[in-house]
């Protein structure tokens, strides 16, 4: 069938199989070049093996929850919304969630995934106590940071390419609502947006908006957000008896591929001038649902659709912080210039990360998304360079077009995973579209 | 609040899993009863963590019937609820080849389910409540020369089901024939099913938690089959067996 990631490009035809058993799964993985797919949340080709795609999705059970620690026990196909609904009620929230809770438990660790907190909290990983992963060999390991510590590192963020993770217990936090106070701060340009950001490390959550067709004195021009969650007491009266319960609400969806010219830089930059001024005359503070505030996106059921059949890749990088202003300032500058606009230009402060593979590192983190085009291709590659320049890398997850020698030049630690899977004999076993084209 | 206790027999197909959350969400208990009972425990552990309802698993085994009144003897409450999820479709060619797997196929889907359901019948009969659920299929409305042995198994069922609703309805005990059409389920995996009439087991679980609420006798999953099989009940005999339907 054909096959795609979150971006619907590239497109792949791909053979996948749904497993119900770990007998069933053993056999596919004998027939080599496996990779496992959670969700498909991730934009490009990492969970696609044109031979053998292996789908979780029937690994969906959760096992055993800790009321004490909130340590919850599962299987890696449980997708993050199912973990909310069950555990929200009870006063425990995902520690770290991406910017989708359709996501699985296994892809978010095979990303090693990030939310608005990691400048406090850190990334996932950091909150996983153990895993148990299906290696090359045919066996069920169990890896943490005390048992099979190298293959618990290389897995955390390796995405899926060490091995299929059956199960992982992972570490909610308590949560004192289901809303969350959310302060938004109008920033000039992308210097005080930093400034914004140092001054509020504090902050549980933080994210920008960046209006990224603005130039001169205002480029970067952007909304900080900031967010906390809200106490019992501080959540809107008619819920404040039950602040875990959430107002019903209706989802849209985006049925149709969209034309290409509905996005084209006009109604971007129309679209964007209205969102930066909406956000300036809102009030300061305000007290938003968790589903709005962490899964906007969500509500718009198959909104990768709006940039039309050709589909859309994301750029992502990160900037370490002493190169942060220049290297944000050159990324915005050519994006502004090339007047590819887009709708989602979202900036990040990292905390400090030492990972063996992971994606973060202390600094800043800036996505985009672009329809597939040749402008927007030729674009990306010189933010490829321009993230080079200044000594940045990739995130692999939102990944679908970067070219090898980009990718090995950005990670000095490609190299020692290439071998740690040749060492321990996982790379014929492990392979995705993607790693075969970054040449893992 | 409790609800009461759902019983699900054949619990380990895609339909009956739905079956258990669906009605775990609506707070229900859930009484899961399959063969190798205790391999179900992670889907006890899951559906408990969920929806923070009591999950049991007991060993059934359809074709045994002897043994079913002892099954639901060991059962900790009788249910206010149980569904017969039990079903085997086998292969039609294999089944014309050899009679013993034909049999199978028939005492799979129409002794089994009608022994344990007739057991389930008289203790709700003497309780006067209690719903009983039957899965059966749009396939037991017409012999189909692709699979008659497994059609006429669910006919048999639908008509005993038709029988047992005629008998409980004066003491208080409601039955709920269930027709799904095609289904996407692992009993379908991999055969070309036409996306508009095959339905997600999700949809057929839907289906029958409304049913059974709103007492409903006889449910199409999807509506488009209460039409699509009007039309082929209706077909003169002359021309349907003359048909490649
Ligand atoms: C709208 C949107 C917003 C997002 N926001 C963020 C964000 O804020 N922060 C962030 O970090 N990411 C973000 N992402 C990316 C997303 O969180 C990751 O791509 C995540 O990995 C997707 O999970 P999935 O279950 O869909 O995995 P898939 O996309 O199916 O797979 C992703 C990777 O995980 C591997 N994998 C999946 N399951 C397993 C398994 N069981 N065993 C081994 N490997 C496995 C795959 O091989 C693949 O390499 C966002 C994505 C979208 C679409």
């Amino acid at each position: 069938m054909k096959l795609s990631g979150w971006g619907r490009y590239p497109t792949i035809d791909a053979q996948v199989t749904a497993p119900r058993s770990t007998d069933e799964l053993a056999n596919l993985v004998k027939e080599g070049s496996a990779i496992a797919r959670g969700n498909g949340r991730a934009y490009g080709d990492s969970a696609v093996s044109p031979t053998n795609t292996i789908h979780m999705k029937h690994f969906n059970r959760m096992l055993a929850f800790d009321e004490e620690s909130g340590q919850l026990v599962a299987e890696a196909g449980v997708l993050l919304a199912d973990v909310i609904e069950a555990f929200l009620p009870r006063g425990w929230f995902p520690s770290v969630t991406p910017g989708t809770k359709f996501v699985t438990l296994g892809g978010m660790i095979a990303a090693d995934v990030h939310g608005k907190n990691h400048h406090k909290d850190g990334s996932f990983g950091s909150y996983v106590d153990w895993i148990d992963i299906f290696t090359a060999d045919g066996t069920v390991q169990r890896c943490s940071q005390t048992e099979n510590t190298e293959l618990f590192e290389w897995t955390i963020g390796g995405m899926g390419l060490t091995g299929v993770i059956l199960r992982a217990a992972i570490r909610l936090r308590p949560v004192t609502s289901a809303w969350i106070e959310q302060t938004t701060l109008a920033a000039d340009n992308i210097t005080h947006a930093i400034e914004l950001f140092e001054n509020s490390l504090d902050a549980t959550y933080s994210v920008a908006w960046i209006d990224c067709l603005q130039t001169g004195e205002e480029l970067g021009r952007s909304l900080v957000m900031l967010g906390e969650h809200a106490q019992a007491t501080s959540v809107p009266l008619r819920y404040r008896k039950q602040p875990f319960q959430m107002p019903a609400k209706r989802k849209l969806n985006i049925p149709v591929d969209v034309p290409g010219w509905v996005l084209n830089s006009f109604s971007v930059r129309a679209f964007n001038a209205l969102y930066y001024w909406n956000g300036k005359r809102r009030p300061k503070r305000q007290i938003v649902d968790w589903d709005s505030y962490f899964y906007p996106l969500d509500s718009v059921l198959g909104w990768n659709k709006i940039y039309g059949p050709h589909g859309f890749a994301q750029f992502q990088c990160v900037i370490p912080l002493s190169q942060a202003e220049d290297g944000l300032t050159e990324l915005l500058a050519a994006i502004a210039s090339a007047g590819a606009g887009s709708f989602l230009a979202v900036l990040k402060r990292f905390g400090a990360q030492e990972s063996r593979f992971s994606f973060p590192m202390e600094g800043y983190t800036l996505a985009l998304d672009f329809p597939v085009n040749r402008k927007s291709l030729a674009l990306m590659n010189e933010l490829d360079s321009i993230t080079l320049q200044h000594n940045g890398r990739f995130y692999l997850a939102k990944d679908s077009r970067m070219q090898r020698d980009v990718f090995l030049q950005s990670d000095r630690r490609a190299e020692d995973y290439s071998k740690y899977r040749r060492d321990e004999s996982v790379s014929a076993a492990y392979s995705s579209a993607q790693s075969e084209r970054l040449g893992l | 609040m409790r609800n009461g206790a759902v019983l699900i027999l054949g619990a380990r197909s895609d339909i009956a899993m739905a079956l258990a959350h669906r009605f775990a969400k609506a707070e229900y208990d859930i009484q899961l009863a399959a063969r190798n009972a205790e391999s179900l425990d992670a889907s006890r552990c899951d559906i408990e963590l969920r929806y923070k309802v009591t999950v049991r698993l007991h060993e059934f085994d359809a074709l045994d019937i002897t043994s079913h009144k002892g099954v639901l003897e060991d059962l900790a409450e009788l249910p206010t609820i149980a569904v017969c999820a039990v079903g085997y479709m086998g292969e039609q060619a294999q089944s014309e080849r050899d009679t013993k797997a034909a049999i199978k196929v028939l005492r799979s889907n129409f002794e089994g389910p009608a022994s344990i359901l007739a057991e389930l019948a008289n203790k709700f009969a003497q309780r006067g409540s209690g719903t009983l659920v039957g899965i059966s299929s749009v396939a037991g409305e017409r012999g189909r020369a692709t699979n008659y042995v497994y059609g006429s198994a669910k006919a048999g069922l639908t008509a005993f089901l038709s029988g047992l609703r005629n008998r409980l309805a004066k003491k208080g005990v409601h039955v709920v024939t269930v027709l799904p059409g095609f289904v996407a389920t692992q009993m379908t995996d991999g055969m070309d099913l036409p996306a508009r009439l095959t339905a997600e087991p999700d949809e057929v679980a839907d289906a029958v938690f409304k049913a059974v609420r709103n007492r409903n006798n006889i449910i199409y999953v999807k509506p488009i089959w209460r039409l699509i099989m009007v039309i082929i009940r209706n077909i003169p005999e002359r021309i349907f067996k003359r048909m490649k339907i």
